[in-house]
């Protein structure tokens, strides 16, 4: 499926979407509401199966932070990028690892490193730092006077 | 019952630290205790230049760091948009396919070992060492290369380098089948590995599995054959898939790789391109304000470079998508119900570096 045609795929699932412009990919951006229920269509759909979920990542761009989902289909080999703005003050987001097995680890690495959470993941733990660490070390505002060390 | 293994086990190859828990023998539970060797590369990345943040991924999967470079530099040319001469992407390839070869070498000497055959790792090493010698003249170091820079390469070949490798290949060649008579064949290797740590096609892709992991269960996986990157489109060579999902399907996968990353040199040696070396660029490089994202395909798997620039001269946010770190998110999966001992094997199979996951 070319760039567009996904797009027009993507908006018989839902109406309204934004997409941004640029960039190698479709490029969507989502509210965190609902996006549960999208992320399983969009799967679960026989013309579209993003079945492989092969980064997972979140962004700190100082007033919001972002969730980045990038997807991708071994059936039909067409690629998806979802960003979902989050609030600073509490980012929270649906977890997705019922649907792809390899976010329960990447949603456990952004808990640690960037302080999302996740409703509904079944071990939300830190993965790097010890439990006891206090602050999330890939935040911007992120400061540690022993370890860091700045050019 | 439960019992930890590692961070000082000999055969986690590294500092991974695996709390299992037990029924007599039966393994229920795998949790991997992560973070001993994490030393947060993606923040050390966001304080250094385009040029200088290459270096320290040499440090992730240190078995692979001419491939991780290479991912590196794609992902900094698709940026700045840029074209390499055909030399340097000639050059790339050989150096990618030597890094692989010395990685499936290092495992399988490895590998045995942890399986109780320690003869293995001498035969393994004595050609590791070569591909090291080559790296050792042309880039200067036999591990972490740090050869592979937006443009191009570093500098130009050494002049002994063509014939050199063509030696390699001579004894490569001459000593393959051993492998085979050694370890494949072996009935005790055979039956520690058949049925053992099976992972399907379903699930594989649900974990993200990628590289000998991914193509031991079925699932075309390779980089280089799906979204060709350099001259990979141009040349000769099969992605080996294996269909049994289990850890002696993965091993076949390793095996027969080294074959074809052997042919993939043979049709490059004696066919590479007069010119420069590295195409002309800034002083300082700038990427556009945008994400950019490239794959490649390591000794393990998918490996992502995703950047996100601001337009300066440092990346505003890099993440390394490392093929370790989705693989190892199966284990809990595959050695589940499987014997204690079976998990060795389950693990060498998976090729695990931990520098890699933690990052």
């Amino acid at each position: 499926m070319t760039k567009d045609e996904l797009k027009i795929k993507l908006e018989t699932l839902r109406e309204g979407l934004s997409f941004e412009e640029g960039g190698e990919w479709t490029t969507l951006n989502l509210e965190p509401e609902g996006f549960k229920n999208f992320a399983a269509q969009i799967k679960n759909d026989s013309d579209l199966q993003f079945d492989y979920l092969f980064c997972q990542t979140a962004v700190d761009w100082k007033t919001h932070l972002s969730m980045v989902y990038h997807l991708s289909s071994t059936v039909f080999r067409h690629e998806l990028v979802i960003k979902i703005k989050l609030e600073k003050s509490s980012p929270v987001v649906d977890t997705v690892c019922d649907l792809w097995r390899t976010a329960e680890f990447h949603e456990r690495e952004a808990y640690d490193l960037m302080g999302i959470e996740f409703l509904g993941h079944p071990d939300l733990r830190r993965l790097f730092m010890t439990p006891d660490h206090e602050g999330f070390p890939l935040r911007k505002d992120y400061e540690d006077p022993i370890n860091m060390i700045k050019l | 019952m439960i019992i930890n293994v590692g961070p000082q086990h000999p055969s986690t190859h590294g500092v991974l630290h695996l709390v299992i828990t037990l029924n007599g023998e039966t393994v229920k539970k795998v949790e991997p205790h992560l973070g001993y060797i994490h030393r947060s590369i993606e923040k050390m990345c966001e304080s250094l230049s385009y040029r200088q943040f290459i270096y320290v991924t040499s440090r992730m999967d240190y078995l692979s760091s001419h491939i991780n470079n290479h991912g590196c530099a794609l992902c900094v040319e698709k940026g700045l948009q840029i074209e390499i001469p055909s030399r340097s992407q000639v050059i790339r390839v050989l150096m990618d396919e030597l890094t692989r070869l010395a990685s499936h070498l290092l495992w399988w000497g490895a590998l045995a070992m942890d399986l109780g055959a320690f003869t293995p790792f001498f035969y393994a090493f004595r050609e590791r060492e070569m591909i090291n010698e080559l790296m050792e003249d042309t880039c200067g170091a036999r591990l972490t290369m740090n050869y592979i820079v937006p443009g191009g390469v570093m500098m130009d070949l050494h002049p002994d380098f063509q014939r050199k490798v063509k030696e390699f290949l001579k004894l490569f060649q001459s000593k393959i089948h051993e492998y085979d008579e050694l370890v494949t064949n072996n009935i005790i290797f055979q039956n520690r590995t058949k049925g053992v740590g099976f992972i399907s096609r379903e699930d594989a892709i649900s974990f993200g599995c990628t590289g000998p992991t991914g193509r031991g269960s079925g699932l075309s996986c390779d980089i280089r054959k799906l979204y060709p990157y350099e001259i990979y489109d141009q040349l000769q060579f099969d992605e080996i898939i294996e269909q049994g999902g289990d850890s002696f399907a993965r091993y076949k996968v390793r095996v027969r790789e080294m074959v074809q990353s052997m042919r993939i040199i043979e049709q490059l040696i004696d066919n590479i391109p007069e010119g420069d070396f590295q195409a002309k660029t800034k002083a300082v490089l700038k990427l556009p304000k945008g994400d950019f994202y490239t794959r490649v395909e390591t000794a393990r798997g998918e490996l992502g470079v995703y950047i996100v620039s601001e337009g300066g001269s440092t990346p505003y946010r890099i993440k390394f998508r490392s093929p370790g770190f989705s693989n190892l998110s199966a284990l809990d999966h595959m050695s589940r119900g499987g014997k204690i001992g079976d998990l060795m094997a389950t693990m060498g199979t998976l090729d695990l570096v931990i520098p890699d996951i933690d990052r």
